[in-house]
């Protein structure tokens, strides 16, 4: 009995790490055909993500976004919505922050992080009540209404952006700087890395989402909400309300990738910064299984999969950055495919 | 261990003989060693609790499952099935707990689907584009209909005919691909007391006309009434095969519990009904897409220390009385007292702290977090209970002392807090759920199918538990569709037809036949 046990608790993890395996066999498979030899790639991109400080540091980098948005997406999850909707939210939570930099410039260093922070963390909320409220109130799907909102994401940023607060300095299309109070600190351990204290907030936010999943009763209804909606309600649970209020903290969570873009690496809020963080966060959470370890160990294998893809281009011959993003593909493609695994379990 | 027998050939061999069948799901034993044969032209009952294999076995018979290892032999020849195609082409039909019926389509394009016949002129076209032939299939079905006296009313949309209607269209659905072996999942759950004893009479033509008739059920009153033989199952095996004149319900129950049982409720001595406990003035309600009205003004009392039952036949109106207790704000009107305060407007989590027991009538999808351990189901609707929580912190330890002694009072087993509630048998949920609902010490108990698919051992506690609840002065109202559970529990039953309380009767004017008579509308 106590064997099924450890069965039972160990094999999502041991999923995971499968299906990750049979994602980079793929992939390496692919460099295969390509010509080159596959341990050759394997090899680049263990080094390019984890050779050097500075490596692993443009790794943490990429993870820390990650982080967050899986966060986002999983705590979502929990309460049984699919949030689709990360990529917009951060978007307006890194615009918040800049915009607060701009127009708050003369507040001292403690407080402007802070009140940027704020400001990206309740815009990406708002974002996502937007989403909540009409899933909850009205019964309008989220996963339509959160890809509908990244549009308006979209085009609103740009608008803000370029016609309110456009860079009278470059021809990029990106806010004004924030003010230098604003900016906050380099882990100076990775050198020229720009990874900054962003990550230790995110590793907070992982550790609160922890805490708030295992031991409050707001994230025991949260998960019985998403396991059931009608037993929740029996129970005396108002599902809209959690519902509600998992998706203004899943916007929360996306918003504050704005503080590390921001504040701790363009010091501005450049359109198009994130390479889709809010969609690759969908693949983090799903590869995490809604567990603040394994969301945290998916990031970073995501973040570090980000950075070293990104060196094949130059380090081999035959393999493009296109190839590269074929190799990520193939890895969240197979985190994915869930079912394929209880297909298989099926057959045998 | 019988004795496998191999074949005696020809028209002496049995409809069915299961020899030795096993089947194994996980770590499961689902049947062990199952032998059994069913005679041709017999009823034959199969029973046994939630869990013990009798369905499994069934599921076998009709192809759904491969054994593992075993013999089928129909009409003397073994027999092996991929699928249930090849069992349906060797003359074996099922008709499921669940009606498989397209509910907008006629009675005739139901039984016709998946067995279209089209005229010789279109076999040129490819199967799926052949125009159907429903003249030569509705002469064939009237004449089977007449043959079996099944009438049917063949250009109605099904949804919109009785229950017993529909069941007798999957019979005939079954008569129509010439099934000689039907076996019938537990056909009477849904029927009133009148159209059980109509499918009774129908099965009994069927056996007068050379078919074999297969029942699995747990009404042993049933089994009684129109089997030939039984068989038993517990625990994966067959424990008994009995002749029906030659048994009692009393042997019946202790072969499929293994133990002695009490089939008859003790009921103690009512209190003396106190304080109005629930009362509802005047419900009325719309369905959920609007519409017809679905209470139509109904009005009751519950008094503590008594239990009220409602009888009748499932939809008419039961669900949304237990709902508009729970939610009252979206009642269309009328008011909803509970223990002597107006809770119309209130929230559902307002009026369940105010110490009222939940038992809802669907336990997997209203009384369970199926994926979650026990212990977070024992939580559930707890989680702010002053008990269970500080400052919005759950109090795990202290859920874990409860649910173990909880555990242990109600008998759920595995006495394991980790275990997920899905994991559990029928009978082991609904005490789980008896055992939270009880955590509140409820004033007011509101008991809906408390036994469905629970097991004959767990029905008996549970039926102690509701009685105790009154004992100890709390209201019941208890609503179930079992007429038999209603009549051993209630102090007084009223009986919803329609929307409406049709009757009122006493414990001791309490009478199986004319509380039959107003469940089917003719009060």
């Amino acid at each position: 009995m106590s064997w099924g046990r450890a069965m039972d608790r160990w094999m999502p993890v041991l999923r995971a790490l499968l299906s990750v395996i049979a994602g980079f066999a793929a992939g390496l498979a692919v460099t295969w055909v390509a010509g080159e030899s596959p341990w050759n790639v394997f090899m680049i991109l263990i080094r390019s993500a984890f050779g050097s400080w500075y490596d692993l540091g443009m790794t943490l980098f990429y993870t820390t976004p990650l982080l967050l948005t899986g966060l986002s997406v999983a705590i979502c999850f929990q309460a049984g919505l699919f949030n689709i909707g990360a990529e917009g939210q951060l978007t307006l939570g890194a615009l918040a922050a800049a915009v607060t930099g701009v127009v708050l410039a003369g507040l001292p260093w403690p407080l402007a992080p802070v009140a940027a922070a704020a400001a990206a963390f309740g815009t990406g909320a708002f974002w996502g009540w937007i989403a909540g409220w009409l899933r909850a109130r009205r019964g309008s799907h989220e996963v339509i209404t959160t890809i509908m909102l990244n549009f308006v994401a979209a085009g609103l940023s740009s608008y803000v952006a370029l016609y309110l607060f456009p860079n009278p300095d470059s021809q990029n299309p990106e806010t004004r700087p924030v003010a230098k109070s604003f900016l906050i600190q380099h882990l100076s351990v990775f050198g020229d890395a720009p990874v900054s204290t962003a990550l230790i907030l995110a590793v907070a936010m992982c550790v609160a989402y922890g805490f708030l999943m295992r031991r409050t009763v707001l994230g025991f209804e949260l998960r019985s909400v998403g396991q059931s909606e009608r037993a929740a309600r029996v129970a005396g649970i108002d599902p809209g309300k959690i519902q509600i209020l998992a998706m203004v903290l899943a916007g929360g969570l996306a918003g504050l990738v704005g503080v590390g873009e921001v504040l701790g690496n363009a010091e501005k809020f450049k359109l198009g910064f994130s390479p889709q963080y809010g969609f690759v966060g969908i693949a983090v959470a799903l590869l995490g299984r809604g567990n603040p370890v394994g969301v945290a160990a998916a990031a970073l294998l995501f973040g570090a999969l980000h950075k070293g893809t990104g060196d094949l281009d130059f380090e081999t011959e035959n393999v493009t950055r296109d190839l590269s993003m074929i190799l990520q593909a193939l890895v969240i493609l197979s985190v994915s495919a869930d079912g394929l695994w209880d297909w298989v379990k099926r057959r045998v | 261990m019988p004795r496998t027998e191999t074949s005696a050939s020809g028209a002496e061999a049995p409809a069915v003989e299961l020899v030795g069948l096993s089947k194994t799901f996980g770590s499961v034993r689902a049947n062990d060693a199952v032998s059994f044969r069913v005679e041709r032209g017999s009823i034959h009952g199969v029973i046994g609790e939630n869990g013990a294999g009798k369905s499994t076995a069934m599921k076998m018979l009709y192809g759904i499952y491969t054994p593992d290892a075993g013999k089928i032999l129909v009409e003397g020849k073994v027999r092996r099935w991929r699928s249930p195609q090849d069992a349906i082409a060797a003359g074996i039909g099922m008709v499921h707990q669940h009606f498989m019926l397209a509910g907008p389509h006629s009675a005739l394009d139901n039984i016709l689907l998946g067995a279209e016949t089209s005229r010789r002129a279109w076999s040129w076209l490819p199967p799926p584009l052949r125009p159907i032939d429903r003249s030569a299939a509705r002469a064939k079905l009237q004449a089977l209909a007449e043959r079996y006296s099944l009438p049917v009313d063949w250009d109605t949309p099904v949804e919109r005919l009785p229950v017993g209607i529909q069941q007798r269209i999957e019979i005939l659905k079954l008569l129509y691909r010439d099934a000689r072996i039907l076996i019938l999942d537990e056909p009477t759950a849904v029927l009133t007391p009148q159209e059980t004893q109509d499918l009774f009479a129908n099965l009994r033509r069927l056996r007068g006309e050379g078919k074999t008739v297969l029942i699995i059920t747990h009404k042993l009153k049933e089994v009684m009434a129109v089997t030939d033989r039984v068989t038993v199952f517990r625990g994966g095996k067959v424990t008994g095969g009995v002749e029906t004149e030659a048994t009692s319900p009393q042997e019946l129950a202790d072969l499929m519990v293994g133990r002695a049982v009490h089939l008859q409720v003790k009921v103690p001595p009512q209190p003396e009904p106190g304080q109005a406990a629930l009362r509802l003035r005047d419900l009325k309600l719309t369905g959920r897409e609007g519409g017809v009205e679905r209470l139509k003004g109904v009005s009751l009392e519950v008094r503590s220390g008594e239990v009220v039952g409602i009888a009748g036949v499932e939809g008419n109106g039961q669900s949304e009385l237990l709902e508009s207790i729970l939610r009252p704000a979206e009642l269309l009107s009328g008011r909803v007292e509970v223990l002597g305060q107006d809770v119309t407007d209130l929230p559902t989590a307002e009026i369940k702290a105010m110490g009222v027991g939940w038992v809802p009538e669907d336990r997997h999808r209203d009384g369970l977090l199926l994926n979650r351990p026990v212990r977070e189901n024992f939580l559930l609707g707890l989680q702010s209970s002053a008990a269970f929580s500080r400052s919005g912190l759950v109090q795990w330890g202290e859920v874990d002392a409860a649910v173990k002694r909880a555990l242990e009072e109600y008998d759920v087993r595995p006495r394991d807090p980790d275990v997920n509630a899905g994991g559990l048998s029928g009978g082991n949920q609904q005490k789980l759920i008896i055992a939270r609902e009880f955590e509140r010490k409820p004033r007011l108990l509101v008991a809906a199918q408390p036994t469905r698919g629970v097991d004959v051992g767990a029905i008996e506690f549970i039926h102690d538990r509701i009685l105790k609840a009154r004992t100890e002065g709390a209201g019941v109202l208890l609503v179930s569709s079992e007429l038999d559970e209603v009549l051993a529990l209630s102090d007084r039953i009223l009986v919803l037809y329609e929307g409406r309380i049709v009757a009122e009767f006493t414990r001791a004017q309490a009478d199986e036949k004319r509380i039959g008579a107003a469940m089917g509308g003719s009060a």
